[in-house]
């Protein structure tokens, strides 16, 4: 919500105290968490106990189930979400739907009932109702009593009504009493403000309770996770060497094979035609330069040399001054990340610097590698145009894929007019320094 | 002209002696490892060493270590670094004491056989020879501000032939231009790069050596 905010609100509300910054959000994530509480927990509660009553009933309950469901975790996702703003942050523990099981088919319901987050979700409606409200409307009610104190509407509503009280005051009798309610209103709203964000932390926390992911929850969508990154690791790595075999095919195996026909026919030659022998044989090394460039390019495209000779430091060094524009590069490494690791953080930096050297109009890049906290992080700027966006291009895309493939995520912050950072953050251990490269064929 | 190679493969290595010697060569040490090429360089002390860059035991960048240490020890010891692929990244390291006597070329170049010794005898003359493919690399970047960006298109393909370590007849004739004419182009190069105009073959070196660090 913050983020709508122009900057200098913004600033200006970040300097403020903390009862002040952080209070009156929280007294409106109350009243959200207080008045779905009250208003949907009960709506869904009925419900889904209607939809399970009605599974004898004709098998209406199969269809019926699973719709509400999808109700009932939507809701339950809006109080996740809540609870992050009220620092509880509430993972969501569903499986995976299967991908041929659409509403009213028996392995929907088959899918929803197994899913142990569903009967966790069920189990919180009430109990969530009854915390939600108590929590949420006491953390958006007491500062606004507050709020009615100092803006004296108390005074006012005894000069027209016979009877009305306000804080230790029932009835205000006097005067004295009556003006007494703005400073009581001040001390309310004080305590209200303050007691908002402990009231959303309880009841979020008392949410996460029923909310969060169990350990078997959180095993199965690991799994699934890994099977899908799998599949495209998988799939990436047939399609580059189907790749790599065309290359192949139509590359340096072609040339090889013009090189020796040229070789054998200039052979024949020799005997009689000894200029047209000579020609041959320019030919033949004409082709078997050829053939040595296709394979310098095909072996850049699997494994660099200068990444084997002089790791990702290197490398991206080197790579920085082959793209036609300035790059500046910053490492700061302590080891080497392991091979498989380095190889996918080089191509990704070449294929997003050969993405500004394309795309970007940019004068000037940079790079910074770091490691921090296990993880291995990239970052590719560029001062250009901006517009790049993931969704379209392919070539993000497929970095993306292939840091998946390493729990590697990526980031892209583009906005028209630019500048364009990419960062990606990639876990893994460095090796000691001092560790010797691995050995290998010259 | 006394040499050393280091070439791990024995097919190389033996087809690297032969070429040589039947260009008048001698060489004085043929190494097939890394540690064994610093000591060879500093005790025989060529006239020029022919080094490939992936050696043993590591199999990384051995032999161009090797060649920029000797070169600290000895300065100006002629070396031409042969590599299955080049990086501007390496010709940078190569060049970074200046002193001349330098040349990196892909592995390819030896088929061309009278370039390639052309190539061994200016490297052993103290000049500096550049593979086309690290030339093509810089002339691809877009000048920034840097000296070179006063440079005339047909100036900077010039240097970049100088780089690549040809004569001023060999630019002339790939030009289409006369001699004369190349020395002209020269002169101004020298003149934008702030240099005094001379034949002189360090102000050549200076120059495409302001060429490469841009």
């Amino acid at each position: 919500m913050r983020d709508l905010l122009p900057d200098q609100v913004r600033r200006w509300l970040a300097d403020l105290p903390p009862l002040w910054r952080d209070g009156p959000p929280a007294m409106l994530r109350g009243l959200a968490v207080g008045l779905l509480a009250i208003t949907l927990n009960p709506v869904l509660f009925v419900l889904s106990v209607v939809s399970l009553a009605l599974i004898p009933a004709a098998g209406l309950g199969f269809a019926a189930f699973p719709v509400v469901t999808s109700v009932v975790r939507w809701r339950v996702n809006l109080s996740r979400r809540l609870a992050a703003g009220s620092g509880v942050p509430i993972a969501v523990p569903y499986l995976p739907t299967p991908t041929d099981a659409s509403y009213g088919k028996w392995e929907r319901f088959r899918h929803i009932v197994r899913d142990p987050a569903t009967w966790k979700d069920f189990a919180w409606l009430i109990p969530g109702a009854l915390a939600g409200g108590v929590c949420g409307l006491l953390a958006a009610l007491l500062p606004l009593y507050g709020l009615e104190g100092i803006l004296g509407i108390p005074i006012f509503l005894t000069m027209i009504l016979d009877w009305y009280g306000y804080g230790i005051f029932w009835p205000i009798d006097n005067a004295f009493e009556a003006v007494l309610t703005i400073p009581q209103g001040a001390l309310f709203l004080a305590i209200g403000l303050a007691g908002a964000r402990w009231l959303t932390w309880i009841e979020a926390t008392f949410a996460s309770f029923f909310l969060r992911p169990n350990a078997s929850a959180n095993l199965a969508q690991r799994v699934h996770q890994l099977t899908v990154t799998r599949a495209e690791t998988v799939d990436a790595q047939a399609a580059e060497l189907r790749r790599i075999e065309r290359d192949l095919h139509d590359g340096a195996q072609a040339r090889l094979v013009s090189l020796s026909m040229s070789l054998g026919l200039a052979e024949e030659l020799l005997r009689n035609d000894l200029e047209q022998a000579a020609a041959l044989l320019a030919e033949a090394r004409q082709s078997s330069g050829e053939a040595l460039r296709d394979l310098r390019d095909l072996v850049r495209g699997i494994h660099p040399p200068v990444l084997a000779e002089r790791g990702l430091d290197g490398a991206v060094r080197a790579l920085a001054l082959a793209v036609p524009l300035h790059v500046s590069v910053d490492v700061d490494l302590p080891g080497r990340p392991p091979a498989p690791v380095e190889s996918a953080a080089y191509f990704a930096v070449a294929e997003i610097l050969t993405n500004v050297a394309k795309h970007s109009h940019a004068s000037t890049a940079w790079v910074r590698l770091t490691h921090r906290d296990g993880r291995l992080a990239i970052q590719v700027g560029d001062n250009g145009h901006g517009g790049a966006d993931p969704a379209n291009g392919s070539g993000l895309r497929g970095i993306e894929r292939r840091l998946a493939a390493f729990d590697g995520i990526m980031s892209v912050s583009s906005p028209p007019g630019g500048p364009t950072v990419v960062i990606m953050e990639l876990p893994c251990e460095l090796s000691s320094p001092r560790t010797s490269p691995s050995s290998g064929t010259a | 002209m006394r040499v050393v190679i280091a070439e791990d493969l024995a097919l190389l290595r033996d087809g690297l002696t032969r070429l040589l010697e039947a260009f008048d060569c001698e060489v004085v040490a043929a190494v097939d490892n890394g540690p064994a090429l610093l000591p060879a360089l500093l005790s025989h002390r060529p006239d020029v060493a022919v080094v490939d860059v992936r050696l043993p035991p590591t199999f990384t960048d051995e032999g161009l270590k090797a060649a920029i240490a000797a070169r600290e020890q000895v300065p100006g010891l002629p070396v031409l670094v042969l590599s299955q692929h080049v990086e501007q990244l390496y010709a940078r390291e190569l060049l970074a004491d200046r002193a001349g006597g330098v040349g990196y070329l892909l592995k390819d170049r030896v088929s061309d056989v009278r370039q390639f010794v052309e190539a061994v005898r200016q490297v052993a003359g103290g000049g500096m020879v550049m593979d086309p493919e690290v030339v093509s690399q810089l002339l691809a970047r877009r000048p920034t501000a840097d000296p070179l960006a006063a440079l005339t298109p047909r100036e900077r393909e010039v240097l970049g032939l100088m780089a690549e370590g040809r004569s001023n007849t060999a630019i002339g004739a790939r030009l289409f231009i006369t001699e004369k004419a190349v020395s002209k182009h020269i002169n101004s190069i020298l003149a934008k790069l702030g240099m005094p105009p001379s034949d002189d073959d360090n102000r050549r070196v200076m120059a495409v050596l302001a060429y490469l660090n841009a």
